[in-house]
C-alpha cells in the first residue's frame, strides 16, 4: 500500500513538471497555431542558466530563480521573432521544419557550452524529507505540486480577468478579427511565448532539484512527453494541460514501477497514439471544424 | 502541348542515367582499388541514406506530411530482414540469393508496420501526424531493445552477415535505381498526382472523387517498404546493431537531408544525401560543429524558402528549392 | 467537340449518351439540416432538383447556402433529413463517394490544384475511367501510356469548351482569376456528374463575362445533359438561366418558384431589401 502512495506521489510530482511544460505548448499552439518542437530544450536551457548561475555566478538561490525565469522568457521570444514570426503565412510543415531546427540548434550550442557530460543542477532549496502516515514524501516534491497549482491558479485568473489575458483569447480565436479589434496580434503572440518560456524555466527549476542531473539532451525527452499530455488534455485548452500532465506522470509512474522501467516510455507514447487515433481533440479539447 | 510531357519524361532519363553513371563509376573506382579506405566505408552508408531520403522524399515532398518515424521503418526491415540472413546462412546459399532475400523479407516487414502505424493514425494531419509518427518510431524502438531474439540492449550481432563494400555494392547499387526509377514513375503516373493533389488540396481532392486516406496510405507503405530494404543492406555493413540508433534523432537527420535537396525533388535527394554523409567525413575534425551547422542551414533554408522578403532576397537561389506550397486558407 | 481530327479508341466518357428517358428528379433533399452545437444552420431544406434543370440557390448573405452544398458533397454531415441522389441514399457516403456517385462542386474561393498544370487538374478529376492501378503507376506497363494518352485527349476535349487547350501545359496557379474559375467548373465535369454544384461561378465576373458564362453553362447542360444548381449574387444572371429558384434566409426555404413567382415574392423581397418603412406621420 505504502509502495503504491509513494508511486502516486512520485506520479504527481512528474506530472505537475510534466504539466507545467504542458502549459507552454498548449498556449503556443492555442493562440500561435503551431507546436513549437523546441520548447523542451527552452527547459535544458533553463536548467543550465540555473547551474551557470549558481556554480559560476555564485547567486543566491532568489537570484538564481530570478535569472532563470528572465533567461527563458527572453529565449522564447527571442527564438519566436527570429525563426517563427517570418513563417506566420507560411505552411505548417515549414514552420515545424524550423521548430525542429530551432531544437536542434539549442541543444548543440549546449553541448559545445557543456560537453555532453551531465552537470549537477543546484540544490537552490533545502526542503526536508516529511514522513506521513508511514510514507516518505520529498520536501521537493510537495513544493512543486504546490507551485504548479498556484501558477495554474495565477495563469487561469490572468487568461479570464485581464485585459491581456482576454486579448490572448481574442487571438486564439480569430486572428483576423482580434486585429481588427485593436489588438496587436504581434505583441499577444510575443507575450505568450514569454509566458510559455517562464513556466518552462519553472518546470526546469523543479526537474532539476527532483532530477538533479542535466544533459544537452535532457529537455528532449520530458519535451515530447508534455506535448503527448498537451495533446491528451486537449490542446489549447489551460485547464487540458495541467490535467493531461498530471495523469501522464502518474501513468508513467505507474508504468516503471508495475510493469517495467523498459516499456514505460512505449507506454506513454501508446498512450498518446491511442487518444489522438480516438479522440484527437483529447480530454478538454473542442472540436475543430474545417470552413469550406 | 506534348512537348512538356516529353521534356519531363527526357529529365527523368537523364536523372536515372546519371544516377546510374555515378554508380558505374564508384563501381569501378571500387574495383580496381583506387579508392581510400574513408571513401569505401563511405559507400554503403551514402547508398542507404540516398535510398532513405528518397523514400522519405514521397512523404515529406510529394504528400506534404512530415512523418518523423521513418527510421522506425528502417530499423523494422533492418531486424527482421538480418534476422532472416542469419537463419539464411546455414544454408548452402550464395550472397546473391541470401542478400536480395533478406531484402525483401525486410521491406515488407517494414511495409506491413507502415500498414499497421498508417491505416489508424493517417486520417491525421500536419502537426498532429508529425507527432504520432514521431511517437510510433519511439515505440518500434523501443519494442525492439526489449526483444530478446534481437538481442535486448546490447544489439544484434551481425558478425555471419557481415560484407564489405566490394561485396555490397552490386547490391546497394541496384537498390538505389530501384528506388529512384519507382519514385520517378510514381510522379509521373495517376497516383503521383493523386498524391500532389493531396497535398495542394486536400478538400478538392476529395470533391473530385480521391479516397484521400487510401492514397496516403499507399504512399506510406512503400516508402516504408524501401526504409526496410535500406535498412538490411545497412545491417550487413555493421557487426552490431543496435535499436537505439534508430530514434527520431536518425529521422530528423533523414528529414534535413530532404529538406535541403529539395521537396519533391528526387535529384535534390540523390545529391542532398551524398553531400550530407560525405562532408561530415570530409569535416572530420570540426566534427563537433557539424550538427550545429546542420540546424542553422535548416532555419535558414525554412527561412529563405518561406519568407517573401527573403525569397526575393535569395532569388534564383531558391530557383533549386522547390518552396513548400500551402494551401489556400479559406476565410 | 474536338478541334483535332485524332482517332480516340474508346468512345469518350465526356460525351454522355441520352440520360435516362424517364427523367426522374436527380437530386432529392427530404427535411435536410445540420446543426452545430446549438445552432441550427440549416433546417428543413426540402428540395427537388429535375434530370437537366438549372436551378438556382440564392438568399442573403449567411442564409446557409455554401451550407448546403457541403451538406450535399458530405463535407459536413447532416443532423437531419435524406438526400436522395438518382433515388440513392446518400447518407454513409464519403465526400469522395459521393462524388463518385454523381456530384460535383465548385468552391466559393478557387480551391484548384495550383502544383499540378491545366491538364494535370482535369485528369485528377477522372478518377477510375483511368484505367491503371499501383503496379502501373510504377512499372509504366504499355497500358500506362495508353490510358494516360487518353486521359490527356479527354482533358483537351474538356478545355476546347472554354478554348483554353492552349493553356494545357501551364501551371493552375499562374492562370488569371477568371480562367482558374473555368477551370474549377472544367474540373468538375472532367468527374463525370449528373449534379454539378457551381458556387458564385460569376464571382468578380464583369457583364460580358457573365454573359458568356451564362452562355457556357447553358451548353454545358445541353451537351451533358446533366442538371446544374448554382449559388449566384448576380439576380442578373439567376433569373435569366435559371428554370427553378429556391430562397434561403436564415437556414429556412422562404420560397420556392419560378424567376417570375420570386421577383413577385413579398417575403423574398423583405428578406433582401427589409420591410417596407411605416410613412411618418
Amino acid at each position: 500500500m505504502t509502495n503504491l502512495i509513494q508511486t502516486l506521489i512520485s506520479g504527481l510530482s512528474l506530472g505537475s513538471i510534466y504539466a507545467l511544460i504542458a502549459l507552454g505548448y498548449t498556449m503556443v499552439y492555442g493562440i500561435a497555431k503551431m507546436l513549437n518542437f523546441a520548447h523542451g530544450d527552452v527547459i535544458m536551457v533553463g536548467a543550465y542558466s540555473g547551474i551557470v548561475a549558481v556554480a559560476q555566478m555564485g547567486l543566491s538561490p532568489w537570484v538564481t530563480v530570478i535569472v532563470s525565469i528572465a533567461v527563458c522568457a527572453v529565449l522564447g521570444v527571442v527564438i519566436e521573432f527570429c525563426a517563427y514570426k517570418p513563417l506566420r503565412q507560411a505552411a505548417p510543415l515549414s514552420v515545424l521544419i524550423t521548430a525542429i531546427g530551432v531544437s536542434y540548434l539549442l541543444q548543440n550550442a549546449a553541448l559545445l557550452l557543456f560537453g555532453s557530460q551531465q552537470m549537477a543542477y543546484p540544490t537552490l532549496l533545502k526542503l526536508p524529507m516529511l514522513t506521513v502516515g508511514g510514507v516518505q514524501i520529498d520536501g521537493i516534491t510537495l513544493l512543486t505540486l504546490a507551485v504548479t497549482a498556484a501558477l495554474m491558479a495565477a495563469l487561469t485568473l490572468f487568461i479570464d480577468r485581464t485585459k491581456l489575458g482576454k486579448a490572448m483569447r481574442a487571438v486564439s480565436e480569430d486572428k483576423g478579427a482580434a486585429t481588427l479589434m485593436g489588438i496587436n496580434v504581434d505583441r499577444t503572440i510575443t507575450l505568450t511565448f514569454a509566458i510559455g518560456s517562464a513556466l518552462a524555466a519553472f518546470a526546469s527549476m523543479f526537474y532539476g532539484m527532483t532530477y538533479v542531473y542535466i544533459k544537452p539532451t535532457t529537455g528532449a525527452m520530458p519535451g515530447i512527453k508534455a506535448f503527448t499530455a498537451a495533446v491528451f488534455g486537449g490542446i489549447g485548452s489551460i485547464p487540458g494541460a495541467m490535467i493531461g500532465g498530471i495523469l501522464l506522470g502518474l501513468i508513467e509512474q505507474m508504468s516503471k514501477t508495475y510493469i517495467s522501467t523498459l516499456w514505460a516510455d512505449a507506454i506513454v507514447f501508446a498512450v498518446l497514439v491511442v487518444v489522438l487515433v480516438v479522440k484527437p481533440t483529447g480530454l478538454l479539447g473542442k472540436p475543430m471544424q474545417e470552413k469550406v | 502541348m506534348q512537348l512538356t510531357q516529353k521534356k519531363r519524361r527526357r529529365g527523368d532519363l537523364l536523372t536515372a542515367a546519371a544516377v546510374a553513371m555515378l554508380l558505374a563509376v564508384m563501381a569501378a573506382l571500387l574495383y580496381t582499388g583506387s579508392l581510400t579506405r574513408q571513401v569505401t566505408n563511405m559507400l554503403i552508408p551514402t547508398a542507404v541514406y540516398i535510398v532513405m531520403a528518397v523514400s522519405l522524399n514521397l512523404v515529406v515532398g510529394l504528400l506534404g506530411e512530415l512523418s518523423l518515424g521513418h527510421a522506425g521503418f528502417m530499423s523494422v526491415g533492418l531486424f527482421s530482414g538480418c534476422l532472416v540472413a542469419i537463419a539464411l546462412t546455414n544454408t548452402a546459399l550464395p550472397l546473391a540469393v541470401r542478400l536480395p532475400v533478406s531484402m525483401l523479407a525486410g521491406g515488407l516487414t517494414a511495409a506491413v508496420f507502415g500498414l499497421l502505424v498508417g491505416l489508424p493514425t493517417l486520417r491525421l494531419r500536419g502537426d498532429y501526424l508529425a507527432i504520432v509518427t514521431l511517437a510510433c518510431g519511439e515505440i518500434i524502438k523501443n519494442i525492439i531493445t526489449n526483444l530478446r531474439v534481437t538481442g535486448g540492449a546490447l544489439g544484434l550481432n551481425t558478425a555471419a552477415i557481415y560484407a564489405g563494400a566490394k561485396e555490397l555494392l552490386p547490391y546497394g547499387a541496384a537498390l538505389v535505381l530501384l528506388t529512384v526509377a519507382v519514385m520517378l514513375n510514381l510522379k509521373r503516373s495517376k497516383y503521383g498526382r493523386a498524391i500532389m493533389a493531396i497535398r495542394d488540396n486536400r478538400i478538392a481532392a476529395e470533391s473530385v472523387g480521391l479516397n484521400v486516406t487510401r492514397y496516403k496510405l499507399a504512399v506510406f507503405v512503400i516508402a516504408a517498404f524501401f526504409a526496410g530494404c535500406a535498412g538490411v543492406l545497412y545491417g550487413h555493413s555493421l557487426a552490431n546493431i543496435k535499436a537505439a540508433a534508430f530514434d527520431y534523432n536518425m529521422s530528423i537527420e533523414i528529414l534535413v537531408i530532404v529538406v535541403l535537396g529539395g521537396m519533391g525533388s528526387v535529384p535534390g535527394s540523390v545529391v542532398s544525401a551524398i553531400v550530407l554523409t560525405v562532408l561530415p567525413e570530409a569535416l572530420r575534425e570540426v566534427a563537433d560543429y557539424r550538427m550545429l551547422v546542420y540546424a542553422v542551414v535548416l532555419i535558414l533554408v525554412m527561412q529563405a524558402t518561406n519568407n517573401p522578403t527573403m525569397k526575393r532576397f535569395f532569388g534564383s537561389a531558391c530557383k533549386s528549392l522547390t518552396p513548400v506550397r500551402k494551401e489556400r486558407a479559406a476565410l | 467537340m474536338t478541334t483535332k481530327a485524332k482517332l480516340v479508341k474508346r468512345p469518350s466518357s465526356v460525351l454522355l449518351p441520352e440520360r435516362d428517358a424517364d427523367k426522374s428528379p436527380v437530386l432529392e433533399c427530404v427535411g435536410l439540416g445540420v446543426t452545430f452545437g446549438g445552432l441550427k444552420a440549416v433546417e428543413d431544406f426540402n428540395l427537388t432538383i429535375g434530370r437537366t434543370e438549372i436551378a438556382g440557390l440564392i438568399g442573403p448573405n449567411g442564409a446557409g447556402k455554401t451550407t448546403v452544398f457541403n451538406l450535399l458533397t458530405k463535407v459536413y454531415q447532416p443532423t437531419a433529413g435524406a438526400i436522395l441522389l438518382d433515388g440513392k441514399d446518400t447518407h454513409a457516403m464519403t465526400t469522395a463517394q459521393v462524388n463518385r456517385a454523381g456530384i460535383a462542386r465548385t468552391f466559393q474561393n478557387i480551391r484548384l490544384f495550383n502544383g499540378l498544370t491545366v491538364a494535370e487538374n482535369l485528369m485528377m478529376a477522372m478518377g477510375d475511367s483511368v484505367r491503371y492501378g499501383l503496379a502501373g503507376s510504377i512499372l509504366h506497363f504499355p497500358r500506362y501510356a495508353r490510358e494516360e494518352r487518353i486521359a490527356r485527349e479527354r482533358a483537351e476535349e474538356l478545355l476546347s469548351i472554354f478554348r483554353m487547350e492552349r493553356h494545357a501545359d501551364e501551371r493552375a496557379g499562374s492562370l488569371p482569376y477568371g480562367a482558374q474559375r473555368r477551370l474549377e467548373i472544367l474540373r468538375a465535369l472532367a468527374s463525370n456528374p449528373c449534379l454539378l454544384l457551381l458556387d458564385e461561378p460569376a464571382a468578380g465576373m464583369n457583364p460580358s463575362e457573365t454573359a458568356e458564362l451564362m452562355e457556357n453553362i447553358r451548353r454545358i447542360r445541353d451537351t451533358f445533359q446533366i442538371a446544374v444548381l448554382l449559388i449566384e449574387h448576380d439576380m442578373e444572371l439567376v433569373m435569366n438561366i435559371c428554370e427553378g429558384i429556391c430562397v434561403l434566409n436564415f437556414g429556412h426555404i422562404i420560397a420556392k418558384g419560378t424567376p417570375e413567382d420570386i421577383q413577385r415574392n413579398e417575403a423574398v423581397i423583405e428578406a433582401y431589401l427589409g420591410k417596407k418603412k411605416e410613412a411618418a406621420s
